[in-house]
C-alpha cells in the first residue's frame, strides 16, 4: 500500500501547488466576506442617510404624528400653502413633500393624501408614512366610535403553540429552523464538494491521458490504485481547501466586524438564502433567548449527525468521483465530457431540489424514497437526519449506499482501466458497455 | 543461454476481437530481442501483458524462471510508444516519484538519477518543469526514467522516435551498454535498420499469430535463397548469360560499379556448386563482383507477412 500513499501524496501536492487552486483558496473567502461586508456596509450607509420630509397638513389632524427620528426630519410647511411648499421643498433639496388636503370626512382624507418628490419615492419611506398616518386615523376612528384604546390594548394576544413529539421530546419552531439549517447546510456542502472535486478528479485523469504518461504509470501500479489514489488525494486537497475557507472566512468576519463595529446579526439578515420569515424568527430567537437556541442545538442529534455526515460524505464522494474518473478515462479531452456529464449531474440536481422540499416535510414519502435511493441519499438523508429518521430507514439507506459503492467502483474501475489506454475517438455508451466485458 | 522471459500460449480477446492467438516467445538472457509486426498485429498487447497492464485470457508469462508476480514490475523498465510525463511537474521530483513507484527507495532513486543526469550532462534540468524542455529533451528524461531503477528486462516500443540522429546514437549506445552490463532488451519497432543493427533475436507477429521467431542469423539462413550477385567484365555478355540460364535461375542485377559489366543474380540449387560457378565465370572474363545475397530484416519481414497473409 506504499504506492497508494505515494500516489495520494503526488495527487495532493499536484492539486495544492496548482496556481488556480491557490488563487481560489485565497480569493474565495476574501470575495465572499468582501461581498457580505459590502452589503452590510451599504445597508449601514443607507440607513445612516439623513433626509428631510416636508408636509402640508391642511386637515390639521396630524400635528402630533410626525416626530423626528435619527434619520428623518419632518418640517411643517402648512402655513406656506401647497404651491409655495412644493417650491420650497424642491429648492432646498429636501427629500419630498407630503400633502394632506382638508376634506369633509376622515374617510375622504384617507384617499386624498399625496406625496411629491424629485424622483420616484422609495417604497420603504412611503410605507413608513402610510403606517404612521393609518395608525393616527385608526385612533381617531376608534375615538369617534367611542372605543377605549386601553381596552383594545389589553385584548392583544400572542399565541405560541408548544409542539412536542409523542415520545415527550419537546420541539419548537427555533429547533425546526436550526434543523433545516443544519440539514440543508450539510447536504449542500456535500453537493458542492462532489461537483468541485469530482470534476477535479476527472480533469486530472484527462490530463494523464493527454500527457501520455498514463501507460508509464500503470506499468508500475495497478490502474485501480491510481484511480483510488487520485480520488483520495483530491479529497484531501478539497478538505484542506474547505478548512482554510472556513477558518479564514470566520477570521475575516471577526476582523471586519471589529472594524465596522457592525452587529453580527446584521449579516444574517442580508443572507439571501433565508426567507424573511426565517430571519424574523431568527431575530426573535436571538433577541428573545440565546440560551434557548443553545438548548435547541444541544437537543439536535449531534452525534448521529456527525457520523452520518462522515458516512454519507465519504459514500457520496467516492461513488461520484469514481464515475467522474471513469468519464475522464473514456474521453480524450474535456470538451468530450458533456454527453456523459448530464446523467451524473441529474441525480445530484434532483437531490438538491428534493432536499429543499424535504426539509419542509421530512417524513413524507418523497423524502423517504430519495433518502434511500443511493445516488441521492448522501444529500437527502443528511437533510432529514436532524429531524429524526427511523433506524430501519437509515440502515437500508446505508446498506444500499455501500452496495452501490462497490458496484459503481467495480464498473468505473473497469471502464477506467480500458479507457485510459484508448486514444483518438470518443466512445459511445454502447462501446463503454462493451468495455465492461473485456 | 537461459531464457529470461518466456511467454507461453497467450490468448487475449477484446470482445469478439482476438488480439493474440496462442502466442509464445522466448527471450534469451542478455539478448536484444526484436518484437516485430505490422501495425495492429498485437505487439503492444503482448508488451502490455508482459508489463501486467493487461491480463491474458489464457497462457502464462515467466520471468527468470518464475511465473510473473506483481512485484516483478520493478524488474522491468518499459518505454511505451504513447509516452509522456507530467508537464507541470519538476524533472527531478517526477523521475524520483516514478522510480519510487517502481519500488526504489528515495535515496536510491536520487543517486541513480544523479548518475544518469551526470552521464547525459543534463543536471541543470533537475528543477525545470517538463513543459520548459523541448520534445527531444523530454524524451531523454523519459529514457532515464525507464532505465534508472536498473531493471533486468527493458522493453522499448519505438525508442528512437522523437530523437534526432545524434541523440538516437547516444541512446543506442546506452542500450548496448545496458545490455553488456547484463540487461535483456525487447525492442519493438518498425525501423528495420535498427533491427538489423541491434537485434540478435527476433519474433514476428502478424494478425495475432506469431509467424516467426529465433536467432536473427539463423532466420536469415533459413530465408536465404542461395542467390549470388555477380559482376563479370566480358565481351560476350549475351552468350554467357544464355549459357548460365541453362543451368541456373538467372535475372538481371542492379548494383553500382565502375566497369561496364554483366550484372546478374544467379540462384543455385546446391551450394556445393559454388566453386564450379566461380571457376566457370573466371574462365569467361574478369570476375570483380561475387556476393551472396543475404536477406535483410526488411525482406524477411515483408516476405513472412505476405506469406502468412496468403495462407
Amino acid at each position: 500500500m506504499n504506492k497508494l500513499k505515494l500516489i495520494i501524496k503526488r495527487e495532493f501536492l499536484a492539486k495544492v501547488r496548482n496556481k488556480s487552486f491557490i488563487i481560489m483558496t485565497i480569493l474565495s473567502p476574501i470575495l465572499m466576506v468582501g461581498l457580505m461586508s459590502l452589503i452590510v456596509f451599504l445597508n449601514i450607509k443607507n440607513s445612516e442617510e439623513q433626509r428631510t420630509i416636508t408636509y402640508v397638513d391642511q386637515s390639521q389632524l396630524f400635528s402630533d404624528t410626525f416626530i423626528d427620528t435619527e434619520t428623518t426630519t419632518y418640517k411643517d410647511l402648512t402655513k406656506l400653502g401647497i404651491e409655495a411648499a412644493k417650491e420650497a421643498t424642491q429648492s432646498s433639496g429636501y427629500y419630498g413633500l407630503l400633502f394632506i388636503p382638508k376634506k369633509d370626512t376622515i374617510s375622504a382624507v384617507e384617499k386624498a393624501i399625496e406625496f411629491y418628490s424629485e424622483d420616484a419615492a422609495g417604497i420603504t419611506i412611503i410605507s413608513g408614512l402610510e403606517t404612521k398616518i393609518a395608525k393616527k386615523i385608526r385612533n381617531i376612528k376608534l375615538k369617534n366610535l367611542e372605543i377605549d384604546l386601553h381596552k383594545i390594548k389589553q385584548s392583544d394576544t400572542n399565541v405560541t403553540i408548544l409542539t412536542s413529539k409523542f415520545s415527550g421530546e419537546k420541539s419548537s419552531k427555533i429547533g425546526s429552523i436550526l434543523k433545516m439549517i443544519a440539514g440543508g447546510g450539510f447536504g449542500y456542502l456535500i453537493f458542492m464538494f462532489i461537483i468541485i472535486y469530482g470534476t477535479s478528479v476527472m480533469r486530472s485523469v484527462i490530463e494523464e491521458k493527454t500527457n501520455r504518461i498514463i501507460e508509464v504509470i500503470i506499468s508500475s501500479v495497478k490502474p485501480f490504485q491510481l484511480m483510488l489514489g487520485k480520488i483520495i488525494g483530491n479529497a484531501f486537497a478539497g478538505i484542506l481547501q474547505f478548512i482554510i475557507w472556513i477558518i479564514s472566512a470566520s477570521l475575516l468576519l471577526v476582523v471586519l466586524a471589529m472594524v465596522f463595529g457592525a452587529d453580527m446579526s446584521a449579516l444574517s439578515t442580508s443572507s439571501p438564502a433565508m426567507s424573511p420569515e426565517m430571519i424574523e424568527q431568527m431575530k426573535q430567537s436571538t433577541e428573545g433567548n440565546l440560551t434557548l437556541v443553545l438548548q435547541e442545538i444541544k437537543n439536535l442529534p449531534l452525534v448521529a449527525m456527525f457520523f452520518s455526515f462522515i458516512f454519507y460524505f465519504l459514500g457520496g464522494y467516492l461513488i461520484y468521483s469514481s464515475i467522474y474518473a471513469a468519464i475522464g478515462a473514456a474521453v480524450d479531452s474535456e470538451t468530450d465530457t458533456q454527453q456523459f456529464m448530464m446523467p451524473v449531474m441529474l441525480p445530484l440536481m434532483i437531490a438538491i431540489y428534493v432536499g429543499f422540499s424535504v426539509i419542509e416535510n421530512p417524513q413524507g414519502s418523497i423524502a423517504i424514497g430519495f433518502s434511500i435511493f443511493p445516488l441521492t441519499s448522501p444529500i437527502v438523508m443528511l437533510m432529514r437526519i436532524p429531524f429524526g429518521v427511523p433506524f430501519w430507514q437509515i440502515a437500508i439507506s446505508m446498506l444500499l449506499l455501500i452496495l452501490t459503492f462497490f458496484a459503481i467502483v467495480f464498473f468505473a474501475a473497469k471502464i477506467y482501466r480500458i479507457g485510459i489506454l484508448m486514444y483518438g475517438k470518443k466512445p459511445t455508451y454502447k462501446e463503454l458497455f462493451k468495455w465492461l466485458r473485456y | 543461454m537461459s531464457n529470461l522471459l518466456v511467454v507461453e500460449n497467450i490468448i487475449k480477446n477484446f470482445g469478439d476481437f482476438r488480439a493474440l492467438n496462442n502466442v509464445s516467445i522466448e527471450v534469451p538472457e542478455g539478448s536484444i530481442f526484436g518484437l516485430l509486426g505490422p501495425n495492429g498485429a498485437g505487439k503492444t498487447t503482448l508488451i502490455r501483458i508482459i508489463n501486467q497492464i493487461t491480463m491474458p485470457d489464457q497462457g502464462k508469462v515467466y520471468l527468470g524462471g518464475n511465473e510473473l508476480q506483481p512485484h516483478d514490475i520493478q524488474n522491468i523498465g518499459y518505454l511505451p510508444e504513447e509516452r509522456g510525463l507530467y508537464k507541470n511537474m519538476k524533472v527531478g521530483e517526477q523521475a524520483i516519484y516514478l522510480a519510487m513507484l517502481k519500488g526504489m527507495t528515495k535515496a536510491a532513486a536520487k543517486s541513480s538519477l544523479k548518475y544518469w543526469f551526470d552521464k547525459f550532462d543534463i543536471g541543470s534540468w533537475w528543477n525545470k518543469k517538463i513543459q520548459e524542455l523541448s520534445k527531444g529533451q523530454a524524451q531523454k528524461v523519459q529514457f532515464v526514467v525507464t532505465v534508472m531503477h536498473k531493471p533486468k528486462l527493458l522493453i522499448f516500443d519505438e525508442v528512437f522516435s522523437g530523437f534526432d540522429p545524434i541523440n538516437a546514437n547516444i541512446i543506442r549506445d546506452e542500450i548496448l551498454q545496458l545490455r553488456n552490463e547484463g540487461a535483456t532488451v525487447i525492442f519493438s519497432t518498425h525501423r528495420m535498420e535498427s533491427v538489423e543493427e541491434l537485434c540478435d533475436h527476433i519474433a514476428l507477429i502478424n494478425k495475432a499469430d506469431k509467424i516467426l521467431e529465433g536467432n536473427l542469423i539463423e532466420i536469415k539462413k533459413q530465408f536465404k535463397t542461395n542467390t549470388f550477385e555477380i559482376g563479370l567484365v566480358t565481351n560476350t555478355k549475351e552468350a554467357i548469360q544464355k549459357e548460365l540460364a541453362e543451368k541456373f535461375e538467372v535475372s538481371t542485377a542492379n548494383f553500382k560499379s565502375l566497369e561496364d559489366e554483366l550484372k546478374l543474380n544467379i540462384k543455385i540449387e546446391d551450394t556445393n556448386a559454388v566453386p564450379d560457378l566461380i571457376q566457370f565465370l573466371n574462365s569467361k572474363g574478369t570476375l570483380n563482383h561475387f556476393i551472396e545475397l543475404i536477406p535483410s530484416a526488411h525482406d524477411i519481414f515483408v516476405k513472412a507477412v505476405k506469406q502468412s497473409d496468403n495462407e
